[in-house]
């Protein structure tokens, strides 16, 4: 699920791949322009792939793999609606 | 799997390892093959490090795809899964005491653990490149794209441009090109005068033919597939609104722009020396390699004793020198708690130490052949330095003339460092920017203070190790 919307994707990846995959093209905004971000390192040194997975915030999911029913929320606003169709 | 203290000794392991790259893998069988009781600790899902990210899962065409270097990772795999090591994935260290006890996360929740010996192998991570739009989604770093073709087996779609210089922009270029990516043009960045600095060390890099040979390799197959290349490339910028829309530099004279979906940025790799930085240990600044390096003796020894760093967190050499340097980092810790006496530790370490040797002599050539161009630590004054906070090179410029001397002073005047990153995308950066403002050496300059949290931790994971019982039983749970 992303942001309340069920989302089929391949188990066994990175849940950033995977919601890159999915078309998400922004993870975030940042707190002092509002300038759009995405994962720019995927090996958890950049900080910018971060949501929330099932109720807990600031993960990296660059660095945790898709699971069966997670529930993924974008962070600070920045969900692209496209996406998640 | 129970984790059980010695209570005599207050000790869970004889060694702990850090890390499950060919450093880290090496290390923990070689300390297992010495009795030692030993425990591997990652972040990642499964062993390989970054070099052999996700060999244990990709599948025969990807594998196949990238290369027999690659698969070399699948041996290491296999004999650590039968080498009676206690692996621990998923699970991150975001803390070590300077008695070495380890405080780790996993699912949740964190436990702690206490070595007699440590050994962090985390590895290195790619140099921060500070361009003019390196913060637009759409850039990433190249080995970033790498880590996706090895995870996800996906590549960047529509055109795609490689900017920066080294022998990792050269593979991924040809990896991407193998896997279908629309490879639009390969932007160097590395000075032509890099070549005079770079021959003196060409005779001792050819005693080790094969890696002059792999790039030589890597280059005829970028020309032979057209790819357009440019050399020397300076005032890169990159260009887009909410992404990625266009490339424009300067290469022989002449403004060049060209289209592109996503930009791939890379400028070697440096140590990761947040932990080692967390635990204030001695750091020498490397004026080849251009980076940080925790010190280290023929053991593999940092400053704080008991703990070893191997492999390219503590200089850069590759996987193959990674996988020497772990062994004798496990040889010298098997030594310190009395598993091997000094006469068989000398004679096991000869054969690693000439592998070490080998899989060193190309280093110097290519560190001086790819040193990245002085310009990437004097970047416009829009540039943003810090990604998290939003600071631009003209800020730090500006603390530079107000009088802050150190990075530690313009963290605490500009919040430059202070985001979640901890600094790791803009320290280096800093402590370049600050020395040449002050015509300083960056040794004098230092790096940023490090603290615990490595990792932001949810408050239930720490909450958690409070109470001694409920550590105890979350860390059976989770290593069962
Ligand atoms: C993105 C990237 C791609 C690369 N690709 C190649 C390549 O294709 N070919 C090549 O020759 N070289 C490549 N390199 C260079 C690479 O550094 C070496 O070849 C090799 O991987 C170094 O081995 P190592 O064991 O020292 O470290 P690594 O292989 O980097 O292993 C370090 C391990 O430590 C773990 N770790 C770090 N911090 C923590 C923590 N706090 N808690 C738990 N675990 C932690 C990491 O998850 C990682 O698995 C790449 C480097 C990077 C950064
Ligand atoms: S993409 Fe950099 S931390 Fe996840």
């Amino acid at each position: 699920m992303l942001d309340g919307d069920p989302l089929r994707v391949e188990a066994g990846q990175p849940l950033a791949a995977a919601l890159m995959k999915a078309g998400l093209s922004v993870f975030r905004r940042t707190p002092v322009s509002g300038a759009p971000r995405a994962p720019f390192c995927m090996m958890g040194v950049c900080f910018e792939c971060l949501v929330e997975i099932d109720g807990v915030p600031n993960q990296q999911s660059c660095m945790v793999e898709v699971r069966e029913g997670m529930r993924v929320r974008v962070q600070d606003g920045a969900r692209n609606l496209e996406a998640t169709r | 799997m129970n984790i059980s203290t010695d209570p005599g000794s207050g000790f869970t392991h004889d060694v702990i390892v850090i890390g499950g790259g060919p450093a880290g893998m090496s290390a923990a069988m070689t300390a297992a093959e010495y009795g030692c009781k030993v425990a591997l600790l990652d972040e990642q899902p499964r062993p390989g490090g970054q070099i052999y990210r996700n060999v244990t899962r990709a599948p025969a065409a990807l594998r196949e795809l990238l290369g027999p270097d690659y698969q070399r990772g699948s041996g290491l795999a296999e004999r650590l899964q039968r080498s009676g090591v206690e692996c621990h994935f998923d699970t991150t260290v975001w803390d070590v005491g300077q008695d070495l006890t380890v405080t780790a996360q996993c699912h949740g929740r964190s436990t702690q653990l206490r070595p007699r010996q440590l050994i962090a192998a985390t590895g290195a991570m790619e140099r921060p490149s500070p361009i003019p739009g390196w913060t637009l989604p759409g850039v990433l770093n190249a080995g970033a794209a790498q880590i996706l073709l090895k995870s996800s087996g996906t590549v960047p779609s529509g055109a795609t441009v490689l900017v920066g210089g080294g022998p990792l922009l050269l593979l991924v270029a040809c990896q991407l090109l193998d896997a279908g990516a629309r490879v639009a043009a390969l932007v160097q960045t590395t000075p032509t005068s890099n070549l005079l600095r770079a021959l003196p060390h060409l005779g001792r890099a050819s005693l080790t033919p094969s890696y002059l040979a792999k790039g030589a390799g890597l280059l005829q197959k970028l020309k032979r597939a057209g790819v357009p290349f440019y050399r020397d490339a300076r005032e890169i910028r990159i260009e887009g609104e909410s992404g990625v829309s266009a490339l424009t530099f300067r290469a022989g004279g002449t403004c060049v722009s060209i289209a592109a979906d996503a930009v791939l940025l890379h400028h070697g790799v440096v140590p990761n020396t947040q932990l080692a930085r967390l635990l204030r240990l001695e750091h020498r600044w490397d004026d080849t390699q251009l980076a940080w390096q925790p010190c280290v003796d023929a053991w593999f020894e940092t400053s704080l004793p008991g703990l070893r760093i191997p492999g390219d967190g503590a200089s850069i050499a590759g996987a193959l020198a990674a996988e020497a340097s772990g062994a004798l980092a496990a040889l010298g810790a098997a030594a310190a708690i009395g598993r091997v006496d000094c006469s068989t530790q000398e004679r096991e370490a000869r054969a690693w130490r000439k592998l070490l040797r080998k899989h060193s002599r190309v280093r110097r050539f290519l560190d001086e052949l790819y040193r990245p161009p002085e310009w990437l630590v004097a970047p416009p004054d829009e540039t943003i330095v810090c990604r998290c906070e939003e600071v631009d090179a003209g800020t730090i410029r500006h603390m530079a003339i107000l009088g802050c001397q150190g990075p530690n002073q313009t963290k605490f005047f500009s919040r430059c460092g202070m985001g979640p990153c901890q600094g790791r995308q803009c320290a280096i950066t800093v402590s370049q920017m600050l020395a040449r403002a002050h015509f300083k050496s960056v040794q004098e300059v230092g790096s940023y203070r490090i603290r615990p949290p490595l990792k932001p931790i949810p408050l239930g994971s720490i909450a958690a190790l409070a109470s001694p019982s409920v550590s105890r039983s979350a860390c059976k749970e989770e290593f069962e």
